[in-house]
C-alpha cells in the first residue's frame, strides 16, 4: 500500500502537546497526588509523630485495607459501570473462608489428625487447609461477580440496580450462613492465615505488599494488553467498541468478576486483621472504595482511571483520618471532610478541563 | 498495485435486494454494482432506504430477497465482522471513535498488534504507532498517533476513522455522511481523503445529503426513493437539479 509521498507530512499546523499538558501532569490523579504530598508535609510540621515508623506502618496498613478493593472497582468504573456490592462481598468471602477453615479443621475431617496428646488438632499437610479455604472464599466472589456481569452484560440491567440488589443479596446470605453470628478463622492453619494477612515482612505490612504487586499487575494489564485497551474503549464509547468488533459482553463480565475477586481478597485480608469475620463486617465500605477511586481520578462516566489513582485516593483518605486523630480533632469530622474532598477533587479537574 | 481506472470486474454486485421489516417494505428490487477505484454516491431523502441498504452490505441486516456478490463470490453476512473479513469497511456517521484513547489506539481498536512474551501477549505500541503514522501520511493528514482523539479536529477524527479502514486492505469503503458535521475546510480534507482511497484502487460508496460533495468526488450517483433505485448515472451525465428532482420525486426515474 506504500505510495510515493509527494512531500513528507509536516506538522506545521498541529503542534505537539506540551509534556506538562498530557499524561499524569494533566490528570486529576496528578493534582491529587500533589495535594497529598503537600498535605503530608503540612502533617509533618503539625505533628512530630506523623513521620515516625510506627505511624507510617499504621497508615500503610490501614489504606491497604481498602486499596485492593479499590483497584478492582477501578476496572468497573473505567468501563462506565459501578459495583455497589463490594462491601457485602468482602464480608461474605471472609466469612466463607473462615467457615471453611473451621470446618476442615474440625476433628474427624480428612485434612487433620489428632496429636499424641489427644487434644491438639494437627494438619496432615500444613497450609493445605488455608489454601482450600481461601480458594473457597475467592470462588464465592467469582460466582457473585459472574452473576453481576451476566445480569449487566447479557440481560442488559443497569449496573447500579443490579449491584444494589447484589449488595443486599450477598449481605443477606452472609447473615444466613452465619446465622447472624461472626465466624472466627481457626484450626491448625490459623497462624499461617494471621501471618499472611496481618503480619509484616521487614516492617512492611503484608497487605501493603499484596497491594503493590497487584497494582503493578493492574498497570500492565490496563496499558499493555488488549483487554485493558478494550476496558478503556468500553468506557470511552461503548457503541464504537461494539462496532469495531470488541467482545463487549465478555469484557464487561470480566471486569465485574475482577472487581468481586478483589473485594473478596480484601475481605479475607481484613478478617485476618480483625481476627474474625462478623456478619456486619465492611458495611458501607463500598462508599469508601468508590470515594477513593473517584478522588484518585477514576471518572464515573467511564474512560478514565488507573491503579496509581486508586492508591492515591486511598492514601489521601487514610492520611486525613490519621491526621485528624494526631491533631486531636474530633474524629467525627472525618466523614464530612472526606465528602468535601470528593467534591473538591472533581471540581478542580472540571475547572482545569474548562480552562484548556 | 493496480490503481484507479475501474476494471471491469465489479467488486460489489447486488441483484434484486429487498428487505421487509414486518409489514414495512424498506427496500425492493435493488440492483447495483461498484467497481474497484470507483466512487459511487448514494443519495436519497430520509427513509429512502439508503441506510438500510448500507446496513445490509455492512452485515448489520440480512436481506429478505436477492443476492450479494463480493469479488465475484456470493456472500452471506451474519454480523458486521463477516463483512469486514471479506474486505468491506464502514466509516460510521458518528465515526465510532473512543475519545479517551489515542489516534493509534483507535485505528487498531479490536485489531491490536501484539508481541508474545511466553504465554503473555502484550501490545506492540511502537509498531502500532508507526503503522498509524504511515496511514495518516498516506491520507495526508497531520495527525499524531499519540494524541488523544478528544483533542482532535473534525478532519483529524475523520482521518482516524478512515485510516482504520486501511488496516486490512479493504476493497470497499462505505462512508455514512462523512461531511455532515464538520467545517468547510475539513470537508475539503475529507474529500481529498476519498481521492486518496480511489487512487489506491479502493471502491468507495459515499452516502451523503450534500450535493456539492457528491458532485465533487463521485464518478457515479445512485438515487434511492421509497426503497427503490430510481437512477444510476455517471456524474457527468446528470446535474444537481436532476438529482434533486429524483430525490424529491419531482422526476420519477432517470
Amino acid at each position: 500500500m506504500a505510495m510515493p509521498l509527494e512531500s513528507p507530512i509536516d506538522f506545521s499546523n498541529v503542534s505537539k502537546v506540551k509534556w506538562w499538558r498530557r499524561g499524569i501532569f494533566a490528570s486529576q490523579t496528578g493534582y491529587v497526588l500533589a495535594a497529598l504530598l503537600m498535605l503530608m508535609v503540612v502533617m509533618h510540621f503539625a505533628s512530630p509523630y506523623f513521620f515516625t515508623e510506627g505511624n507510617m506502618q499504621n497508615v500503610a496498613k490501614n489504606f491497604s485495607f481498602i486499596a485492593i478493593a479499590t483497584l478492582g472497582i477501578t476496572f468497573v468504573i473505567i468501563t462506565g459501570g459501578i459495583d455497589l456490592s463490594v462491601g457485602s462481598m468482602m464480608c461474605f468471602s471472609a466469612m466463607i473462608t473462615s467457615m471453611v477453615m473451621v470446618e476442615l479443621s474440625a476433628p474427624g475431617s480428612p485434612f487433620v489428625h489428632m496429636a499424641a496428646d489427644g487434644k491438639t488438632v494437627v494438619a496432615n499437610v500444613p497450609g493445605l487447609i488455608l489454601v482450600i479455604s481461601v480458594l473457597a472464599g475467592l470462588l464465592t466472589a467469582f460466582v457473585v461477580g459472574l452473576v453481576n456481569g451476566f445480569c449487566i452484560a447479557v440481560l442488559g440491567l443497569s449496573p447500579f440496580v443490579t449491584t444494589l440488589g447484589m449488595l443486599s443479596i450477598v449481605r443477606g446470605l452472609a447473615y444466613v450462613v452465619s446465622n447472624g453470628r461472626g465466624s472466627f478463622p481457626g484450626g491448625p492453619d490459623a497462624e499461617y492465615f494471621y501471618a499472611l494477612t496481618s503480619g509484616d515482612v521487614f516492617g512492611v505490612p503484608a497487605p501493603f505488599i499484596y497491594l503493590v504487586i497487584l497494582a503493578a499487575i493492574m498497570a500492565v494489564v490496563l496499558h499493555h494488553t488488549s483487554f485493558g485497551r478494550h476496558v478503556f474503549a468500553l468506557g470511552g464509547n461503548e457503541k464504537a467498541a461494539e462496532l469495531t468488533g470488541i467482545p463487549v459482553v465478555r469484557v464487561k463480565i470480566e471486569v465485574y468478576v475482577i472487581c468481586a475477586l478483589a473485594a473478596g481478597l480484601q475481605g479475607i485480608i481484613i478478617s485476618g486483621w480483625l481476627g474474625s469475620a462478623p456478619a456486619n463486617m465492611a458495611t458501607s465500605y463500598e462508599l469508601n472504595v468508590i470515594a477513593a477511586a473517584v478522588i484518585g481520578g477514576a471518572n464515573l462516566a467511564g474512560g478514565l482511571g488507573g491503579p496509581l489513582g486508586a492508591i492515591v485516593g486511598c492514601v489521601l483518605l487514610e492520611v486525613i483520618r490519621n491526621g485528624l486523630v494526631l491533631a486531636q480533632v474530633n474524629s467525627y469530622w472525618q466523614q464530612t471532610l472526606v465528602g468535601v474532598i470528593i467534591i473538591l477533587a472533581v471540581l478542580v479537574d472540571r475547572i482545569r478541563s474548562r480552562m484548556s | 498495485m493496480t490503481t484507479s481506472s475501474a476494471s471491469d470486474q465489479p467488486v460489489l454486485e447486488l441483484t434484486g435486494i429487498g428487505k421487509e421489516f414486518g409489514a414495512i417494505r424498506a427496500l425492493h428490487g435493488v440492483d447495483m454494482h461498484v467497481r474497484p477505484g470507483e466512487v459511487v454516491g448514494l443519495m436519497g431523502d430520509n427513509g429512502a432506504g439508503k441506510s438500510t441498504l448500507v446496513k445490509i452490505i455492512a452485515g448489520n441486516f440480512r436481506p429478505s430477497h436477492g443476492e450479494i456478490r463480493f469479488d465475484g463470490n456470493a456472500v452471506h453476512f451474519n454480523r458486521p465482522i463477516d463483512a469486514r473479513a471479506v474486505g468491506i469497511e464502514v466509516v460510521y456517521q458518528d465515526l465510532a471513535l473512543a475519545d479517551n484513547l489515542t489516534a493509534a489506539a483507535n485505528v487498531f481498536l479490536g485489531r491490536e498488534l501484539k508481541r508474545k512474551f511466553g504465554p503473555i501477549a502484550l501490545l506492540d505500541h511502537k509498531a502500532m504507532a508507526s503503522r498509524a503514522l504511515e496511514l495518516f501520511g498516506e491520507l495526508r493528514s497531520e495527525t499524531r498517533p499519540h494524541d488523544l482523539v478528544k483533542q482532535m479536529s473534525g478532519g483529524q477524527r475523520q482521518a482516524v476513522a478512515i485510516a482504520r479502514t486501511r488496516l486490512s486492505n479493504a476493497k470497499l469503503v462505505m462512508m455514512d455522511e462523512p461531511t455532515a458535521a464538520i467545517s468547510v475546510r475539513q470537508v475539503e480534507q475529507v474529500l481529498s481523503l476519498i481521492h486518496r482511497l480511489k487512487e489506491q484502487g479502493v471502491a468507495v460508496m459515499l452516502i451523503s445529503h450534500r450535493m456539492p460533495d457528491v458532485f465533487a468526488v463521485c464518478d457515479r450517483v445512485i438515487v434511492m426513493r421509497r426503497g427503490e433505485k430510481r437512477a444510476d448515472k455517471p456524474i457527468h451525465e446528470t446535474s444537481p437539479e436532476e438529482v434533486t428532482a429524483l430525490i424529491t420525486g419531482a422526476k420519477e426515474a432517470a
